[in-house]
């Protein structure tokens, strides 16, 4: 694979990645109403979404969501993934990696449907949830962000010296001492990852907040989608280019902290 | 046992067994039940018979509806078929794409790795939605080659399996680089230099060496890959036409549109049987497989 | 095919009219500012087994991947066989390569990994597995030809790699620290073991090593590196004997080196003055005037204790053992002199009437004026 066949591949691999995204935020500068018909430059398509009470009330929910479902899911997801790499062999071991691996391959309109079922039951029998809305969606997007956050947490454990944790113990340390002294430091990067993407995938989720959110409790995703379902509309590219630009931000402030890090000794 | 493990392990056990495991059997039972106009719509398991004894209401009709029914036997097929195509395309696009970048010097290398993975963060549904101003009848496409004058009329593109492919390929593409990637710059060098060494063109080293090494990141990807695509809604919903039949969206269709939960609910169960269990049991032996 | 021409003995390098096999003429390699190999010539006859004896970095492994083909140089020529190997893909070169970390193909049985390099060059099938079976015969791996890479020792691996690297009868086998993943007792059986393998075939060898027992019993002739360059060639015993420089002389073996200046030179004996020793009487070299700065290289076995002073020897000094460690068939001793100086000096023990010298005991240490090598550099 020399010459000029891999070199061209990738470019054009690269504009396929790219072209939609850019022609997005260009036509989000567009003054007609055409999304894809340039009609001079503005910025008023910017004017119209902030004055959009329906898209800033759904993002507030969103990241409400997005950030309780992360802050669950790195404890839910963490606690498994140490069972599981440092409890050896306990009773429903079997069944407890079933279930936190089996989440990263089922549909997400299975999830969404049976978790709306099981809260629907719940409700029958126990009265709880009453209705649906915030705190459905946050157990439902706990659930499966729980399982992403396990398999980063788990690789990391595995990698882990345990021997670390051993040192701890013949120091002195009891097992509780030494997770919080001792295991979850040397994790943490990783739950910091893991919680950046549970965040992610909550805020990105449209299909199984569609099943288990209530009235009154639209998440940014679905608001969008009822949006773009009838058709492509400037607001949402102004939309789309505020999220890109945020996300742009967010990985150069990540990337320079990150070679502060590298070039300071250890 | 102490007290500690006992809760450590009860955390974790409880949330995924409560919200994980429990809704299927609810969801199995449902299934059974039949779909009346009520508040919820289906009918309840146990049910006072008129003379006064409790009956259990399953039946089995749901199912014998799915396997009646040509539409949804066609709905799963045609899922896997649209799965599996659009996971090659990411394959073949995605392969030289990771090749490339295992094989690129620093910093490019972490630069064109950055530049896989930041459409990621972005918004999954938005970069659906950019393809739909991207593929329209006056859209960016048609409008382009219109202009050089490479078509007279507008190309269909929009609301084809043309378009669900494309969605597809391009918001998964990302999974199917990524473990190719992983593989590829653990693949040792001088294995290359060896075959070269040993009279291999830089051709048949790559088919010879190259490729079955990184078997193991083509089939990583590639379930990465399938398996959204398989249940994927969003991405029919918005790109497809009214006849692309994916087995999510028929789902979806009869839970929000017919409001028919019981029949959803054994769309759901099949799926989870002709689905998801055998890629959970390709992926265990896939798993045992690396182990060794 | 002629009989295998053995370099050992008939040392071709010895003969300045006879044609060398490889021949490389002014070769720099530059990595960006870094260089890693400056200005290097090198001629090698044929069914030589020649080391590049350098540490780690000393650009010797460069070297090799230059007549490899998988690096080209910045500047200079590399001939083989007369032919001009500038633009040769590594895959048209006569060359194979045994690579440090063997690079066996883990996905292929042993049997495939050998009769790969058959197989690129067009050979029939059953041709190229039965070729590949008479040479695991001859590294005795016969039985395990269906074992993957991973299944094997490090030892077998690494016969499989020689294998691979030969079954192909190569002009020129490069080696790159062959015998370096071998633990130490496996190494030296290998060593013997591979000298027979190279004569039987009459392949020439080049070998990249930085282990000096390594290189001074495999090699027909040593190239020692230093800097990315050649700082000498020569038979072992020659660069043993007469090192060229500091860095030879104590790279190879150990040694003591004593700085000096010429006083005074007769046409039988040179007289030097050193901090450490005194004057010392050396024998002349040519090249040397009044008061340039020299530095005496003697080797520990060269120098005599005994424990009255030695009759006829112009160079004795009284001193004291400070540290003594026997190793069998010879000892080793550290003597304090009273200017300070230590002299690592080591006596065989085949003569063992008398009571054997030891620590702290005021001893005579002598050296014949042929066993100074007068280093410039």
């Amino acid at each position: 694979m020399r010459g000029w066949f891999l070199p061209m591949a990738v470019a054009l691999g690269f504009i396929f990645l790219y072209a939609p995204i850019v022609s997005l935020v260009v036509f989000s500068f567009n003054e007609s109403r055409l999304v894809t018909v340039w009609g001079g430059f503005s910025t008023k398509w910017y004017g119209e979404l902030l004055r959009d009470r329906q898209i800033l009330g759904s993002a507030w929910i969103s990241l409400q969501v997005a950030f309780w479902s992360a802050n669950l899911a790195v404890i839910v997801g963490t606690l498994g993934a140490f069972v599981l790499t440092r409890f050896g062999s306990f009773a429903g071991r079997l069944l407890l990696t079933g279930m936190i691996t089996a989440p990263l391959v089922m549909p997400e309109v299975i999830t969404g449907l049976s978790l709306l079922l099981l809260f629907v039951s719940m409700e029958l029998t126990l009265g709880w949830p009453a209705g649906r809305g915030l705190t459905t969606i946050i157990i439902a997007h706990t659930t499966f962000c729980a399982a992403f956050v396990a398999v980063i947490a788990q690789s990391r454990l595995r990698q882990m010296d345990e021997s670390l944790e051993e040192a701890a113990r013949d120091l002195g340390a009891g097992p509780v001492r030494v997770f919080f002294d001792i295991t979850l430091p040397v994790i943490a990067s990783a739950l910091v990852a893991g919680w950046l993407l549970a965040f992610t995938l909550s805020l990105d989720d449209l299909v199984i907040a569609s099943f288990v959110s209530g009235p009154g409790a639209s998440t940014l995703p679905m608001v969008i989608f009822s949006k773009v379902r009838l058709g492509v509309s400037p607001d949402v590219n102004a939309l789309a280019t505020i999220i890109i630009g945020f996300v742009l931000i967010a990985v150069l402030i990540a990337g320079w902290l990150m070679r502060r890090a590298a070039r300071k000794p250890l | 046992m102490s007290w500690r493990r006992t809760l450590v392990i009860a955390i974790p056990m409880l949330w995924l067994g409560i919200f994980f495991l429990a809704p299927f059997f609810v969801l199995g039972r449902i299934s059974l039940a039949e779909a009346i106009i009520a508040r919820p719509p289906f009918t309840p398991l146990f049910d006072r018979a008129p003379d006064g004894t409790l009956e259990i209401i399953a039946s089995l009709e749901n199912y014998r509806f799915l396997f009646q029914d040509a539409l949804y036997r066609n709905a799963y097929l045609s899922s896997i078929r649209i799965a599996l195509v659009s996971t090659i395309f990411a394959l073949l696009i995605g392969y030289p794409i990771a090749y490339y970048i295992a094989r690129a010097p620093e910093p490019k290398r972490s630069i064109l790795l950055l530049m896989v993975i930041l459409p990621f963060w972005t918004s999954f549904l938005l970069r659906v939605y950019a393809w739909m101003g991207f593929l329209r009848t006056n859209g960016v496409i048609n409008n382009t080659l219109m202009s050089l004058g490479v078509i007279d009329a507008p190309l269909r593109m929009m609301h084809t399996d043309l378009a669900v492919y494309i969605g597809i390929v391009y918001t998964y593409l990302p999974f199917m680089i990524l473990p190719l990637y992983a593989n590829l710059t653990k693949l040792d060098g001088a294995l290359l230099e060896a075959a070269s060494d040993l009279g291999a063109s830089p051709v048949v080293t790559f088919f010879t060496v190259t490729l079955p090494l990184s078997l193991p990141g083509i089939v990583a990807g590639s379930m990465l890959v399938f398996i959204p695509a398989i249940g994927e809604y969003v991405i029919p919903a918005l790109l497809g036409g009214p006849d692309t039949l994916m087995i999510g969206r028929v789902l979806w269709d009869e839970f929000f549109s017919s409001r028919d939960w019981p029949v959803a609910s054994a769309v759901a169960i099949v799926m989870l049987f002709l689905v998801v269990a055998p890629i959970m049991w390709l992926q265990s032996v896939q798993n045992r497989r690396e182990m060794d | 095919m002629d009989g295998p021409a053995i370099a050992a003995d008939t040392k071709p390098w010895r003969d300045p009219s006879a044609n060398p096999f490889i021949s490389v003429r002014g070769v720099t390699k530059r990595f960006g500012d870094f260089t890693a190999v400056s200005n290097v010539d090198l001629d090698i006859f044929k069914g030589e087994l020649f080391c590049l004896l350098g540490e780690s970095g000393c650009g010797k492994s460069t070297l090799l991947r230059m007549l490899a083909g998988f690096e080209q140089p910045t500047e200079g020529s590399i001939r083989i066989d007369g032919e001009d190997m500038a633009r040769v893909p590594p895959d048209r070169r006569p060359t194979n390569m045994m690579f440090q970390s063997y690079a066996l193909f883990p996905h292929m049985t042993v049997e495939k990994n050998v009769a790969y390099g058959l197989l690129r060059e067009g050979m029939k099938k059953s041709d190229a597995y039965a070729k590949a079976a008479e040479m695991l015969r001859m590294v005795k791996l016969e039985k395990l030809a269906r074992r993957k890479p991973d299944q094997l020792s490090g030892g077998q691996r690494q016969r499989v790699a020689l294998a691979r690297s030969l079954v192909k009868r190569p002009k020129l086998l490069l080696l790159d620290e062959p015998l370096g993943a071998l633990d130490k007792k496996l190494r030296e059986e290998t060593q013997f073991e591979l000298i027979k393998i190279q004569e039987t075939l009459g392949v020439t060898f080049i070998v990249v090593t930085h282990d000096q027992d390594e290189a001074m019993t495999l090699a027909t002739r040593i190239g020692v590196m230093k800097d990315g360059i050649i700082e000498q060639i020569g038979e072992p015993r020659e660069i043993y004997e007469t090192p060229r420089s500091r860095f030879v002389a104590d790279f190879i073996g150990t040694v003591n080196l004593f700085e000096g200046v010429v006083e005074a030179a007769a046409p039988d004996m040179m007289r030097i003055a050193t901090p450490d020793l005194g004057d010392v009487m050396v024998l002349p070299q040519e090249g040397l005037t009044r008061g340039q700065t020299i530095w005496g290289a003697v080797r520990p076995e060269r120098f005599a204790l005994t424990r009255k002073r030695p009759e006829d020897m112009p160079n004795a000094w009284e001193g004291v053992v400070e540290e003594m460690g026997y190793i069998g068939h010879m000892s080793q001793y550290r003597v304090r002199l009273p200017s300070g100086a230590l002299i690592r000096a080591s006596q065989s023990n085949r003569l063992r009437e008398e009571a054997p010298i030891s620590w702290d005991e005021k001893v005579w240490i002598s050296v014949p004026p042929a066993a100074f090598r007068v280093l410039t550099e």
